[in-house]
């Protein structure tokens, strides 16, 4: 059938030789329009009802914790928001090693932003040399890094090893070379009480 | 007005066909669907896919009547039905041994199509249809794997979720919007459960009917690769071809026994399958503050996971110098028109400016991803002038042994520890995996390729 035959087999059909209707497409680009932009609209809640809950949001209190009992050596896991916080109390030869451990680390001076606080931005990354407080989650994915005092393979002073992806830290949780974590473990708002009391979750920029 | 339409059948039969395409339906998908002789036993696996999936779907509404899907409850009621719902054991069994074998049907299907050429024109939306039900599953398995509330389901959960968090500028707030909490915990767990048991299997059974109903539009493949549709007899029927049903129905419930023989063995002998099929550690309730001294994802998941583990900062080097390669190359030697020839090195330039900006972290999950999006071009990178590896250089039949095997040892690897040795294998693997795609339109085409043959090879048993 040639191309130019026009054929109206039903009578009901719209006659194709009328000319468009300007204000009819308008009026089904307005309608397209502003349906568009309720159907995003609608869409807004139900994407927000995954963002944490306020239940969530309130369950991060800060922790009280009595470190005057700890031992030279001795390390303790608190829950601070859902996650390990641990405090270890590092003995003479610990803080030691941290010299050797220097020129392996990937970032010895903490000098990426977001995982030290500038009470923390030296090289034994705490308040007090003593004590070493961090959050026990690896930079890399999350997991959390079990702890070896003894030196062994990948670390010569001891450290914390992440049993997911390899990645390895000495006792100031800096992270070792060419590792997959980018960085230094975090070390959490704290402040102490007292001397035998930290409070994990609460500094001076961060109050409670 | 129009009445009843006219149709052959009649009866109740018939009064349905005046109103549903019910014989329409039957003749076109199975009594005259015409599907190649010579189908061998590679291809079993598409039906038997459809098998695991109904009984995945079965088995799964029985186990959500007693599961609990509470970060408080969750582990108990698993063993609930382990030891006290009646048969619960089985079921369940049934589930966590149909997951696992979803994946070796599914596997060995995919392999089949790259055998022969299954992918090709005009096949190419079966094969993506078919790769996003692949990526489905891979979101079904995740989100029901931290359905048991153990160990694993915890930190394996944990670390994928954190995968997130490394893409640039959104990533934190992406994965915490994921979570719903700042680590894993009970609200992650009921979307979890919702994604599970309703979202993702609505969509997988979309992409299910698409896949078959996109089949049957262009008929199916075969071991010779060549078309049957070309010969036909004078009904206008293929040469080559027989009616799926009752020929493939009757063979495929074949292959089901055999099927059912194997599944039934591990169900009620080894479900564990010796740790790869359910991990020792989810035995043990799941704990925010203690990750397990060895974690690894399931068996299905290890070869892409092997990938993530091998993105180190040293690796991005070797990646950033392949890219630099294949801008030399695609610029003095490639065939690109205008101004494709300048964009497309200088894209590549720009990657590998970024491989080294920004963190190995984020590359390490473009690896991973990019290792299952790549199948998606698949139809394009082939450029063998034909479809099967019958009629392919003797060659191309080795490149594919070593894509094999490269892929067996990445998946061994993902489930072991990591050290030194293994790293590098990993880093090794990758790249063969990767070369073997990204070079497939340079591979595909050398070589002697035999003659394909007018008919295909059939030999009557």
């Amino acid at each position: 059938m040639s191309q130019d035959t026009i054929v109206l087999d039903d009578d009901g059909a719209v006659d194709p030789n009328l000319p468009p209707d300007p204000s009819r497409r308008f009026w089904v680009g307005t309608a397209c329009a502003a349906g568009g932009v309720a159907g995003v609209a609608t869409a807004v809640p139900f994407v927000s009802t995954f963002a944490p809950s306020e239940k969530a949001r309130a369950a991060g209190a800060p922790v009280e914790v009595d470190i005057g009992t700890m031992a030279p050596g001795e390390m303790r896991t608190v829950e601070w928001r859902g996650k390990p916080v641990w405090i270890l109390r590092r003995t003479p030869e610990q803080i030691e090693g941290l010299k050797q451990t220097d020129s392996l680390v990937a970032d010895p001076n903490s000098d990426r932003a977001g995982f030290t606080p500038a009470y923390a931005k030296n090289e034994y990354r705490s308040r007090k040399p003593e004590y070493f407080v961090c959050v026990g989650i690896c930079t890399h994915l999350g997991c959390s890094p079990t702890a070896h005092f003894e030196a062994q393979a990948g670390l010569p002073t001891g450290g914390f090893l992440c049993p997911c992806h390899g990645s390895t830290f000495d006792l100031a949780g800096r992270v070792f070379r060419n590792k997959p974590a980018p960085d230094n473990l975090e070390v959490p708002p704290y402040q102490y009480l007292s001397d035998t009391r930290i409070i994990v979750g609460v500094d001076e920029d961060n109050k409670a | 007005m129009a009445g009843e339409k006219t149709v052959e059948t009649t009866g109740l039969l018939g009064w349905v066909d005046r109103r549903f395409p019910l014989t329409a339906t039957w003749k076109a998908h199975l009594s005259e669907y015409y599907a190649p002789k010579n189908f061998n036993f590679w291809y079993f696996f598409g039906s038997l896919a459809l098998l695991v999936l109904v009984l995945q779907i079965v088995t799964g509404i029985f186990l959500v009547m007693h599961y609990k899907p509470d970060a408080e409850r969750a582990f108990q009621s698993v063993e609930y039905i382990m030891r006290e719902v009646p048969w619960g054991w089985l079921i369940r069994y049934m589930h966590s041994t149909g997951a696992s074998m979803f994946f070796v049907v599914v596997y060995l299907h995919m392999l089949r199509g790259l055998f022969y050429g299954s992918y090709r024109k005009p096949r190419e939306l079966v094969w993506i249809f078919g790769v996003a039900i692949f990526l489905c599953l891979m979101g079904e398995a995740f989100f029901g794997y931290l359905l048991p509330w153990g160990q694993m389901s915890y930190w394996g959960a944990q670390v994928i979720v954190n995968l997130f968090s490394a893409i640039p500028f959104i990533g934190p707030e992406l994965s915490l919007w994921i979570r719903g909490d700042y680590v894993v915990s009970d609200a992650t767990l009921n979307r979890f459960f919702s994604f599970h048991v309703i979202a993702i299997p609505l969509v997988l059974i979309g992409l299910v009917a698409a896949h078959i109903v996109a089949l049957h539009e262009v008929g199916s493949n075969n071991p010779d690769g060549i078309e049957i549709k070309e010969k036909k007899d004078r009904h206008g029927r293929p040469l080559d071809g027989i009616p799926f049903h009752p020929f493939y129905s009757v063979h495929d419930i074949m292959g089901v026994a055999g099927f059912l023989i194997v599944f039934a063995a591990i169900v009620f002998f080894a479900p564990e399958m010796g740790g790869y099929f359910l991990e020792y550690n989810n035995f043990i309730p799941a704990d925010p503050l203690k990750t397990p001294p060895h974690i690894a994802p399931v068996w299905y998941f290890t070869p892409f996971y092997s990938m993530l583990r091998a993105t180190t900062d040293e690796f991005t080097w070797v990646l950033a110098g392949a890219a630099l390669l294949a801008a030399i190359a695609l610029f003095v030697k490639g065939n690109l028109k205008g101004l494709w020839r300048i964009a497309v090195p200088a894209a590549l330039v720009l990657v590998a400016v970024l491989l080294r900006t920004i963190d190995a972290k984020f590359w390490g999950v473009v690896a991973m991803g990019g290792a299952v999006v790549i199948l998606f071009f698949l139809p394009w990178l082939d450029h063998s002038p034909v479809k099967s590896i019958r009629y392919r250089p003797g060659w191309h039949k080795w490149l594919y042994g070593i894509f094999i095997v490269n892929f067996l040892i990445l998946g061994y690897l993902g489930t072991q520890a990591p050290n030194d040795i293994f790293n590098l294998m990993s880093q090794i693997g990758t790249v063969i995996y990767l070369a073997f795609f990204l070079l497939m339109p340079v591979w595909s085409r050398l070589g002697t390729f035999k003659p394909v043959p007018d008919r295909v090879t059939f030999h009557a048993h």
